[in-house]
C-alpha cells in the first residue's frame, strides 16, 4: 500500500479473493512413489486425502488396506503390491485431474479412494471413461452405485441411503409417530434426509419439519429454537466431525436432550465421544460398524490393527481393510492376471467378504447389501444393541450397467 | 411463529451477532484499520481455541488458560509481525494475500502436528454451566448470554482506544499517512506491532471463549474467516461502529433466514452484503 493511501476498496479485496481461490486450486500435490513400475507389482493408486479436514480418515483408510495386503504376505494373487499415492486433498475441482495422473502417467491397475464424495463425482467420470478398476472405501454418494454405476466401480463402505434408511424402522419402534430431521444442505445431506424419510414414511410415520443449515456452518442455535417449537416426538440427523460435536453439545445446552430423543446416522457419534462429555449419552445411531460387536473376526482385526499402528482401529480403518479384501478376492481368482479383466470383476462380484462389521456381500450395482447396526452411546463408545436392518441393500436407483 | 418463539428467535439473532463480532473484532483492527489483507486471521482464532484445549487441560480451568494464553499470542503476534508482516506495508495487496494465505497452510499443518486432527471438546466452565428455561422444551444457556457480555464490553474497550485514546490517534492517523506519522516523531513501526498483535490477540481470544461452545477441531479457522471479512466489508472499512452494526444484522439475517427460507439461508448474509454494497459502496459507517 502507498503510504498516503487511505485503506482500500473493495475491488481491491475481491481481487484479493480471487486470488486465494486461484491460489487454491494451485495448491499443494504430492505423489510419493515410483513412477514406473518394476516388472511383476500390481500397481495400487491410493487417492486419498491426506492434508486437510479428512486426513485422519484417508490415513485410516490406507493403514486399513495395506494391513489386509500384510496379511496376505504382501502378495495378493502371487504378486507384490506397489503403492502410488496421491493426496487429493478433498478437493473435488481437482479429482479429474489426480484420478488421470495414477491413470494416465502411472498407469495404475487399480485405484483405491476417496473420502470426500464430491471428489468421488469427480474420479467417477474419469473412471467411466478408461475403464480403470476403482474400489470405493468410503465417499457415499448414491450416485456412485446409482446412476453412475459401471462393471469396474466398486465401493466397500455405504451409501448415503444406506446409512439413514433403516432409522425409520427404528423410530417406528420407540413409538414416535412424527419427526423432525436437520441437517446441512449439502449433497450428502439431502440424500441422508430423502432416505430417512422415505424409510419413517414407509413405517407409517411422518416427516413434520426438514431443517437445513448451510454447509458447513456450525450455529445451530436458530433451528434448535425451531425444533422447541415444533416439539416432534423424535429428532434425526445427519451430521459429522466437528460439527456433529458442536450440535451434540448444543442440543444438551438448549435443554433438549432429555425432551426429545435424539437419533443420528452413526457420523453422529463417531470420532467425537472424546469431544462431547456426556451430550452423546443414550444417543441411538444405525451404521455397519459399531465399537464391541465382539465377532471372532472384528477382535482378530482390531488387535492387529493396534499392534501395527499403535491406533484404535475405526470404521474408516474397516472400509480400507475390506478394499484390501475385496481386491484379493479377486486378484486371487485370476492368479494375479490383472490383464483378465472380466475375470476380475466376476471373481469381486461374487466375493463374500469376512469383515470385522460382519460378512458381506456386493450388490449388482456393486454396493455392500450389509448389516446396519442399532447403536447406543455409552461412557466413550458406540455400542451394538442389536441389528437394525438385515442384510440392506441400497437400491441403486438409476444404475443401468 | 408465535410472540414467545419469535423473541428467542430475535434473542438468538442478536447473540450470535455478538458472537460475530468478537470473532471479527480483531479483524477490524488489521484488516479495517492498519489495511493488511489478513487472511490467517481465521488461524488465529483456530489456535486461541487449540491453546485453551490443551491449557485448560494442564491448568485445569479455562479463565487460568485464557490468563495464560493471551500474553503469549501478544508475543506471538508481535513476533510475527517483526518477522513476516512489516515486510507488506508498502507492497501491493496481492504480496499481503500471497503470504497471509501461505500462513493459512503453515499454521494448519503445524495444528496437524502439535495436536493431530482430532475433535475436542472443552466443557463450560462449572459457574457458568447452567440453561435457563424459557418454554417446557427450550432453555437458554447461561454462557452463551456470559460470551455477548464479554463482546459488548470487547467492543466499547475498543471504542475507547481507538476514539479516545492517544494511541489510538496515534492509530488512526498511521492509517491514513504513515510517512507524515513518522516525520513527526512517532515510532510508527512499534505502533503497528502492537496494532497487529493486539489483533491476533483478539482473534484467539475469540478462540478461547467461544472453545466450549464451538469445539476444536481442525480447519475450524477457515468457517470464520469469510463472515469477519463480510462483516468489516458491510460495517466499513475501519469502523469499530460500523463492524458492531454490520454483526447484529448478519445475526439477524442468518438466524431468520434459516428459519423462514431455509432453501437459500446460505446466500441470505452475502445477499445482504451486496444490498449494502448498492446503497453505500463504503460500506455502513465507512468514508467513501
Amino acid at each position: 500500500m502507498s503510504s498516503n493511501e487511505k485503506g482500500f476498496d473493495r475491488r481491491e479485496f475481491l481481487k484479493g479473493t480471487a486470488a486465494v481461490a486461484g491460489a487454491t486450486a494451485v495448491g499443494t500435490l504430492a505423489p510419493f512413489g515410483l513412477a514406473h513400475a518394476q516388472a511383476g507389482k500390481i500397481k495400487v493408486g491410493l487417492m486419498l486425502p491426506y492434508t486437510g479436514t479428512f486426513a485422519a480418515l484417508g490415513v485410516a483408510i490406507t493403514n486399513g488396506f495395506k494391513l489386509a495386503v500384510e496379511e496376505r504376505g504382501g502378495k495378493l494373487g502371487g504378486r507384490e503390491i506397489e503403492y502410488i499415492v496421491v493426496d487429493d486433498e478433498s478437493n473435488p475441482a481437482k479429482a479429474p485431474e489426480n484420478a488421470n495422473k495414477l491413470i494416465q502417467r502411472d498407469k495404475v491397475d487399480v485405484v483405491v479412494g476417496t473420502v470426500h464424495s464430491g471428489v468421488a463425482m469427480g474420479m467417477a467420470k474419469v473412471i467411466r471413461e478408461s475403464g480403470t478398476l476403482w474400489i470405493n472405501p468410503n465417499a457415499g454418494a448414491d450416485e456412485v452405485t446409482g446412476p453412475l454405476c459401471a462393471p469396474n466401480i466398486f465401493r466397500t463402505s455405504f451409501s448415503n441411503w444406506q446409512t439413514t434408511y433403516a432409522l425409520g424402522k427404528v423410530l417406528k419402534e420407540r413409538g414416535h409417530k412424527n419427526a423432525v430431521f436437520i441437517t446441512w444442505k449439502y449433497a450428502a445431506g439431502d440424500q441422508a434426509m430423502a432416505a430417512f424419510k422415505e424409510g419413517f414414511e414407509k413405517e407409517g410415520g411422518k416427516l413434520v419439519k426438514e431443517l437445513f443449515l448451510p454447509f458447513p456452518q456450525v450455529e445451530f442455535q436458530a433451528l434448535l429454537t425451531e425444533i422447541a417449537s415444533i416439539k416432534p416426538d423424535a429428532v434425526a440427523t445427519f451430521f459429522a466431525g466437528g460439527g456433529a460435536a458442536k450440535f451434540l453439545k448444543d442440543y444438551q445446552a438448549a435443554g433438549l436432550k432429555g425432551k426429545i430423543p435424539l437419533y443420528g446416522s452413526g457420523f453422529l457419534t463417531d470420532g467425537v465421544l472424546e469431544a462431547v462429555g456426556d451430550a452423546a449419552e443414550g444417543v441411538e445411531t444405525t451404521l455397519h460398524y459399531a465399537d464391541s460387536l465382539n465377532t471372532k473376526k472384528d477382535n482378530a482385526f482390531r488387535l492387529a490393527y493396534a499392534k501395527t499402528y499403535k491406533l484404535q482401529p475405526d470404521v474408516y480403518a474397516v472400509q480400507g481393510y475390506d478394499a484390501g479384501q475385496l481386491l484379493a478376492a479377486g486378484l486371487d481368482a485370476v492368479k494375479g492376471n490383472v490383464g483378465d479383466k472380466a475375470g476380475l470383476i466376476k471373481a469381486m462380484e461374487a466375493a463374500k467378504i469376512d469383515s470385522p462389521r460382519g460378512p458381506f456381500t456386493l450388490s449388482k450395482a456393486h454396493n455392500p447389501v450389509q448389516d446396519m447396526y442399532l447403536r447406543k452411546v455409552v461412557g466413550k463408545q458406540n455400542l451394538v444393541q442389536g441389528v437394525a436392518w438385515k442384510a440392506l441393500a441400497d437400491p441403486a436407483r438409476g444404475c443401468k450397467a | 411463529m408465535d410472540l414467545a418463539f419469535f423473541l428467542i428467535q430475535l434473542l438468538n439473532g442478536l447473540q450470535y451477532g455478538l458472537l460475530l463480532f468478537l470473532v471479527a473484532s480483531g479483524l477490524t483492527l488489521v484488516f479495517g484499520i492498519m489495511g493488511i489483507i489478513n487472511l490467517v486471521h481465521g488461524s488465529f482464532y483456530m489456535l486461541g481455541a487449540y491453546l485453551a484445549w490443551s491449557l485448560a487441560g494442564l491448568t485445569g480451568s479455562l479463565a487460568a488458560a485464557i490468563a495464560v494464553g493471551i500474553p503469549l499470542t501478544v508475543l506471538f503476534g508481535m513476533a510475527l509481525e517483526w518477522l513476516l508482516i512489516r515486510r507488506l506495508y508498502e507492497r501491493d495487496h496481492l504480496f499481503q494475500v500471497l503470504l497471509t494465505y501461505g500462513l493459512i497452510l503453515v499454521f494448519e499443518e503445524m495444528r496437524s502436528i502439535l495436536w493431530g486432527d482430532d475433535v475436542h471438546g472443552l466443557p463450560v466452565p462449572a459457574l457458568l454451566n447452567v440453561s435457563i428455561p424459557l418454554t417446557e422444551t427450550l432453555s437458554y444457556p447461561v454462557y452463551r448470554l456470559f460470551i455477548s457480555g464479554v463482546c459488548l464490553l470487547l467492543a466499547f474497550g475498543l471504542y475507547l482506544l481507538i476514539q479516545k485514546t492517544r494511541l489510538g490517534m496515534m492509530i488512526r492517523a498511521g492509517a491514513s499517512n504513515r510517512d507524515m506519522v513518522q516525520s513527526l516523531g512517532i515510532n510508527i513501526k512499534l505502533i503497528y506491532t502492537l496494532v497487529f498483535a493486539i489483533g491476533v490477540a483478539l482473534a484467539a481470544f475469540a478462540g478461547m471463549i467461544n472453545a466450549p461452545l464451538s469445539s476444536v477441531f481442525p480447519n475450524m479457522g477457515g468457517q470464520v474467516l469469510i463472515i469477519c471479512f463480510v462483516v468489516v466489508v458491510i460495517g466499513g472499512i475501519g469502523s469499530v461502529k460500523g463492524a458492531m452494526a454490520a454483526s447484529l444484522m448478519i445475526g439477524l439475517a442468518d438466524t431468520f433466514g434459516q428459519v423462514l427460507v431455509p432453501e437459500v439461508a446460505g446466500m441470505i448474509v452475502y445477499l445482504l452484503m451486496a444490498v449494502v454494497l448498492v446503497w453505500r459502496p463504503a460500506g455502513l459507517f465507512g468514508k467513501a
